[in-house]
């Protein structure tokens, strides 16, 4: 028994290292892309590595309370706790994660839980910009949550099941399996909700990184930016993942894993580099109108 | 562009009885407790070789700038993040909080009223932090020499670990500036944070000197 336990944690921190890293080089990727984009040879793709190294050097810190130590802490639980349930590479006894019955709502429920911390932690640190951070990302990731969990819902009715291990299955057996072509609605607003969930340009106002309103950050620094700088590891990987898995037949070998989840991430690069940033009440009614109504609609051919 | 890491004023003297730190707090009542009133304690770098040196390739190749646009040098800071200059390919990258950032750079001459938001943001940064002065007005007064509200030597206030000299410096003396930043670094040398806090009475009564409204906490944010 003790040696079953020992397996599959050791699988979980083995399946964790290779989310790390893999999330980490895709940040750097990402950055690289960016800065060919706007005509720069921008920082080497192993940056965000000495980034951490750097943040983890650093001499001081001070602390603003409980809360404010609590919330880089959720918010990395929250990464790791989304990551650890979502299948990476369906049918792998290590990569395959842990699953059960009704892991969706666990899952969608951990993409807002390390914000909820952050919004705690955030607000305890005093500063009036992590407010105001706070109020714009928690209003935008609400607005951008309603068309993914329509779409969930719809995907939800459409194979009779809340795991996302099942939805996986179920998608096996050829490219037309895949959502993406069973229910392109239901697709199509999760991929638009998908661009609010990423903080990526259009919908990065809450982030706004390099200003003086840098949002729920404002006041962290040291080993608290380094949890929460880690922690982008591990989320934006595993939202990847979850909408390869969820709308793209999942993977079934580490490459494929790879190049799905790159493209993925691309399109919400591609939307990032062409379009400038919304205000936040601009992109809550962006959220609201098409990428809704699409999630309605697939809910309701659902039903029919 | 000199750097000073080395020498430290030589006029310096042992700060006078009357003009030591009272202790006592100026801030309104209303505001006390919410900032951390400690002072700041000179913190060593690890004793095990490998692990500092790491420390300071970390530092040197990972830099928070905090862009201190006091004057007409900060005009010569925005082409550095654009596709001419790009500093992002040396691992720098601007931030816009005092706490996230490491650099700390000046840009240009700071009147009285600035220097105290320098210090002010100066202390919220965390060790290891550095300072660069950029523009002549920094090193001496440059065109302001005689200026009766603008302050001469930047290192008297805060210290400062390069200085880029020139009236107003390019974009690549400050890219030069930066290359030599990180050899300090590299080299340990950059202790400026260490020296602030062993000289901070020196360092305070310079700033009371000039700052007549001392409407800040006492010792650190």
């Amino acid at each position: 028994m003790m040696r079953e336990y020992a397996m599959t944690a050791l699988k979980a921190i083995a399946s964790l290292l290779l989310v790390a890293n893999y999330g980490l080089l895709l940040i750097g990727v990402m950055v690289k892309i960016v800065a060919r984009v706007h005509g720069r040879f921008g920082p080497p793709v192993w940056q965000p590595y000495i980034n951490l190294a750097k943040l983890l050097s650093m001499r001081t810190a001070i602390s603003h309370g409980v809360m404010y130590y609590l919330g880089p802490v959720f918010r990395l639980t929250g990464g790791i706790g989304l990551y650890l349930l979502i299948p990476v590479v369906f049918g792998s006894s290590w990569l395959g994660n842990f699953s059960f019955a009704g892991d969706l709502l666990l899952v969608m429920y951990f993409i807002f839980f390390g914000m909820l911390g952050m919004a705690l932690g955030a607000a305890e640190s005093g500063h009036p910009y992590s407010a105001i951070g706070v109020m714009r990302g928690l209003s935008q990731n609400t607005a951008s949550e309603l068309p993914f969990a329509l779409s969930v819902i719809a995907l939800a009715v459409q194979y009779r099941t809340l795991s996302v291990t099942g939805i996986v299955a179920a998608q096996q057996g050829g490219v037309l399996n895949w959502t993406l072509f069973t229910n392109p609605l239901a697709t199509a607003a999760a991929m638009l909700a998908f661009l609010g969930m990423m903080g990526r340009s259009p919908f990065d106002l809450h982030l706004a990184p390099q200003e003086i309103p840098v949002g729920p950050p404002t006041e962290y620094h040291s080993s608290y930016l380094f949890m929460m700088s880690f922690n982008r590891a591990f989320f934006a990987s595993a939202k990847l993942i979850l909408f390869m898995d969820l709308f793209f037949g999942g993977a079934t070998s580490i490459p494929q894993m790879i190049v799905k989840t790159f493209l993925i991430m691309f399109w919400s690069v591609f939307v990032g580099v062409c379009f400038p940033r919304y205000r936040v009440e601009q992109s809550v009614r962006w959220f609201l109108k098409i990428p809704a109504l699409l999630g309605v609609a697939a809910v309701l051919l659902q039903m029919l | 562009m000199t750097d000073d890491t080395q020498k430290m004023p030589k006029h310096r003297s042992p700060v006078p009885e009357e003009e030591l730190l009272s202790g006592d707090s100026f801030l309104d009542p209303a505001e006390e407790g919410l900032f951390c009133q400690d002072r700041p304690e000179p913190v060593s770098p690890s004793r095990v070789k490998i692990v500092r040196d790491f420390c300071n390739w970390a530092q040197a190749n990972s830099v928070f700038i905090l862009a201190f646009g006091t004057g007409c040098g900060a005009i010569e800071m925005r082409p550095l993040f654009t596709a001419r200059y790009d500093i992002s390919r040396y691992g720098m990258f601007p931030r816009p909080t005092p706490r996230m950032s490491g650099l700390f750079i000046i840009g240009g001459y700071a009147s009285v009223k600035t220097i105290k938001r320098i210090v002010r943001s100066y202390e919220q940064m965390q060790a290891p932090k550095f300072v660069m002065g950029l523009g002549s007005c920094t090193v001496n007064g440059g065109m302001y020499w005689d200026s009766y509200n603008t302050i001469k030597r930047l290192d008297h206030y805060i210290p400062v670990d390069v200085y880029v000299a020139g009236c107003m410096p390019r974009p690549e003396s400050l890219i030069a500036g930066f290359a030599r930043l990180k050899e300090l670094i590299r080299a340990g040398k950059a202790e400026g944070a260490n020296r602030y806090a062993k000289d901070f009475e020196w360092y305070k009564r310079n700033q009371r000197r000039i700052i007549t409204d001392w409407n800040m906490p006492e010792h650190n944010w």
